[in-house]
């Protein structure tokens, strides 16, 4: 194919700046397109690559749109099953002390099903990083409504909509957890501009700094689209997100260093 | 005269046609193929020459097929 | 060498689970079987040999705690009681799925339902046929005594890694309960890190760049892959019914009836079986000690020269069909049982066996 504009003569190592990680398996992502899921994979495996700690750490990935995550990343992980990824993470981590311990959950995962796992192991203040997809919706399994289906949002068990006095509130698990004495660090971010990518990328870097400390959790929510569920496009799915979800979930900082942040 | 020049490298075949990285692009200088790849999907290309290699449409792409080069360059 | 020591069951578990270089126990309190975590708090081995003692939130964290300690190639342990054990059934068989060597001890109450705390056999079928989703078993022991609590720890975890399987110890609230002595081993030392490493290449302990990275999971959404699975598994199951059967007999020599009984039961039988001889009654006792490998040949060529068994189980009858299954030749077997949390009398085994099997 012909490429009008390349310039292969500055595809040189040295002037190169960006590449997908080699801690991501070379294969294609499951998930669909637009998907903000691979960006939070990617940072991810920078924070590793670039703490130099992939042969140090051990993965915890859920049932959802990411329960192949291990086999994209190229670290040791386990799957759990639905909902109990804390669980496991707590034996790992108390098992293995100097290993860097992460779970990786969406919101059915995380703030239905394992409500009770997530609560009591941000609230023992286990030493391991929580990271916290929350796209509004169960993908996988074809868009149902997810405790953080927001008040009026269609999905495939709302088609009318979430109505709240038959199907309840969304669930704000992050906050709820940010009030536990064991969580030291938590933050919603999201992934769907250069800018929102940078610090999520930090704040993954933070949580796992953290773990060096043993203060207890560190907890990184990442807002993200489910495109497929919204029944949008990937552009358009981050637009929506950003008008509706945004203000039901605002980004940013809600604890540092042990603190709530006012 | 220097000046930064970027060039990115599209991985087409995992390409999936998302767009983000367009919407990511400050130049503009990323649109979609007219041709698809074996999936079917129409993948991301440079279409002008005004990168700087700023590397936004690689942090937003989700497969990350986007790989970025960036270089100081003499123009007369 | 070792220590002789007067123990109840219960304790017995957690004292050889110490002994044995137990990497990590993860509970949740529910009666008859509570002194396994009290006494392991007690006893705060997390201070002398390492070895992590964690009180869950519920029996569905503990058994998914002892899936994350088992995929790491650690030795974990987790003990309940039935209501608790039922809801431990996902992770045990997301763990037979997954492969993983792990120790679950049920102290079997009366069932179904919240039951009754008194104790009972009823969970035979639960433990020996699976009992969660899918094609799968663990390797059962039943022990008879406080000291089989103790042995079996040990032996269950040789076993489990062997195989790389959950395997379960089948007790009751009256062994968990009651007090005995017991010898117990010299302890041995905690695997170090390397060790387990060496032992379990297979296990998600952190990657190092000179191999590909381990996952733990028992999905495979390729049928052809789940496939495979189920008939490495199979295999498995085959080499353990091989290997691993355990079981006893007493005075089958020259008996005419067989009780068969396993855990209290047996030791119920056994008073009934000395009962029966003064009566002038040869009868004899077949113990099997592991439920899964079930001693089927053992219990088939038994059945060719005796003139009947009765199956005595502190439930409605369920090592019954394993029995009758087992004997394939025309003798009478029947069953014997009480249930809700009764235990049966010698005096109503040797009345049930001359009822149903020698006048029947």
């Amino acid at each position: 194919m012909e490429e009008k504009f390349a310039h292969p003569e500055l595809r040189t190592p040295e002037n190169l700046v960006y590449k997908r990680t080699d801690l991501l398996v070379d294969c294609p992502l499951s998930y669909c397109p637009g998907c903000g899921h691979g960006v939070v994979h990617r940072m991810l495996m920078e924070v590793l690559e670039e703490k130099d700690i992939a042969s140090k750490t051990i993965g915890v990935n859920p049932v959802g749109c990411s329960v192949l995550a291990y086999d994209f990343m190229n670290i040791d992980m386990l799957g759990a099953a639905h909902g109990r990824a804390p669980a496991l993470a707590t034996a790992i981590k108390r098992l293995w002390p100097d290993r860097y311990v992460f779970t990786y959950q969406g919101d059915g995962d995380l703030a239905a099903i394992g409500t009770a796992e997530t609560i009591h192991a941000c609230n023992r203040g286990e030493n391991f990083t929580i990271i916290f997809i929350n796209n509004g919706i169960y993908g996988m399994t074809g868009g149902q409504m997810a405790p953080t289906t927001l008040p009026g949002m269609r999905s495939s068990t709302s088609p009318y909509g979430r109505d709240i006095d038959i199907m309840g509130h969304p669930l704000k698990i992050t906050e709820l957890i940010a009030q536990l004495p064991g969580t030291y660090y938590v933050t919603r971010q999201s992934v769907q501009t250069p800018a929102a990518v940078r610090k999520t990328k930090k704040a993954l870097r933070k949580a796992f700094d953290l773990q060096d400390e043993k203060k207890g959790i560190s907890f990184v929510e990442v807002v993200s689209n489910c495109n497929s569920g919204w029944k949008m496009t990937p552009v358009q799915s981050n637009t929506w997100m950003e008008e509706n979800m945004f203000p039901a979930y605002p980004l940013g900082d809600i604890k540092v260093n042990g603190e709530l942040v006012k | 005269m220097a000046k930064i020049k970027g060039d990115i490298v599209v991985n087409i075949e995992r390409c999936k046609g998302c767009e983000v990285c367009l919407a990511a692009c400050p130049f503009t200088c990323i649109a979609m193929s007219e041709e698809v790849n074996s999936k079917g999907y129409h993948f991301a290309m440079k279409v002008n020459d005004d990168c700087t290699g700023c590397s936004n449409c690689a942090l937003v792409c989700p497969d990350g097929v986007i790989t970025v080069y960036r270089a100081k360059v003499t123009v007369a | 060498m070792g220590e002789l020591r007067l123990m109840k069951g219960n304790e017995a578990i957690a004292e050889a689970a110490i002994r044995a270089g137990c990497d990590g126990y993860f509970g949740y309190p529910i009666t008859p079987q509570s002194e396994v975590m009290e006494y392991l708090m007690v006893e705060r081995p997390y201070e002398t040999t390492g070895m992590v003692v964690l009180q869950a939130e519920s029996e569905v964290a503990a058994i998914n705690m002892l899936y994350g300690g088992a995929g790491t190639g650690k030795m974990v342990l987790t003990s309940s009681s039935s209501p608790g054990v039922s809801l431990m059934q996902e992770g045990i068989s997301y763990m037979a799925g997954a492969e993983l060597p792990a120790l679950i001890v049920n102290i079997v109450r009366g069932g179904p339902g919240l039951g009754t705390i008194q104790p009972s056999q009823a969970d035979y079928f639960q433990a020996v046929k699976g009992g969660g989703h899918g094609d799968y078993h663990m390797i059962v022991y039943a022990p008879a005594s406080v000291q089989e609590m103790a042995d079996f720890v040990q032996i269950g975890f040789d076993v489990a890694f062997k195989y790389r399987t959950p395997v379960m110890i089948l007790s009751d609230g009256a062994i968990g309960q009651m007090m005995e002595k017991v010898y117990l081993a010299d302890p041995v030392p905690r695997l170090t890190e390397k060790e387990v490493i060496a032992r379990c290449p297979w296990a998600s302990n952190g990657r190092p760049m000179s191999r590909q990275h381990n996952i733990i999971t028992s999905l495979d959404l390729d049928p052809a892959g789940q496939e495979r699975l189920n008939l490495v598994l199979q295999e498995k199951y085959r080499k353990i019914e091989e290997s691993e059967v355990m079981f006893e007999t007493i005075d089958c020599e020259d008996a005419d009836y067989i009780l068969v009984a396993f855990g209290l039961s047996a030791r119920i039988c056994q008073k009934a079986m000395n009962l029966a001889r003064q009566k002038g009654i040869k009868v004899g006792l077949f113990r099997p000690i592991t439920l899964f490998p079930f001693p089927k040949k053992e219990i088939h060529e038994l059945a060719k020269r005796v003139k009947g068994m009765l199956v005595v189980e502190m439930n409605a009858g369920q090592m019954i069909e394993d029995v009758q299954l087992a004997v394939g030749c025309d003798i009478p077997i029947k069953h014997y049982g009480r249930f809700g949390g009764i235990i049966p009398t010698p005096d109503e085994v040797v009345k049930a066996l001359e009822e149903t099997i020698i006048g029947g």
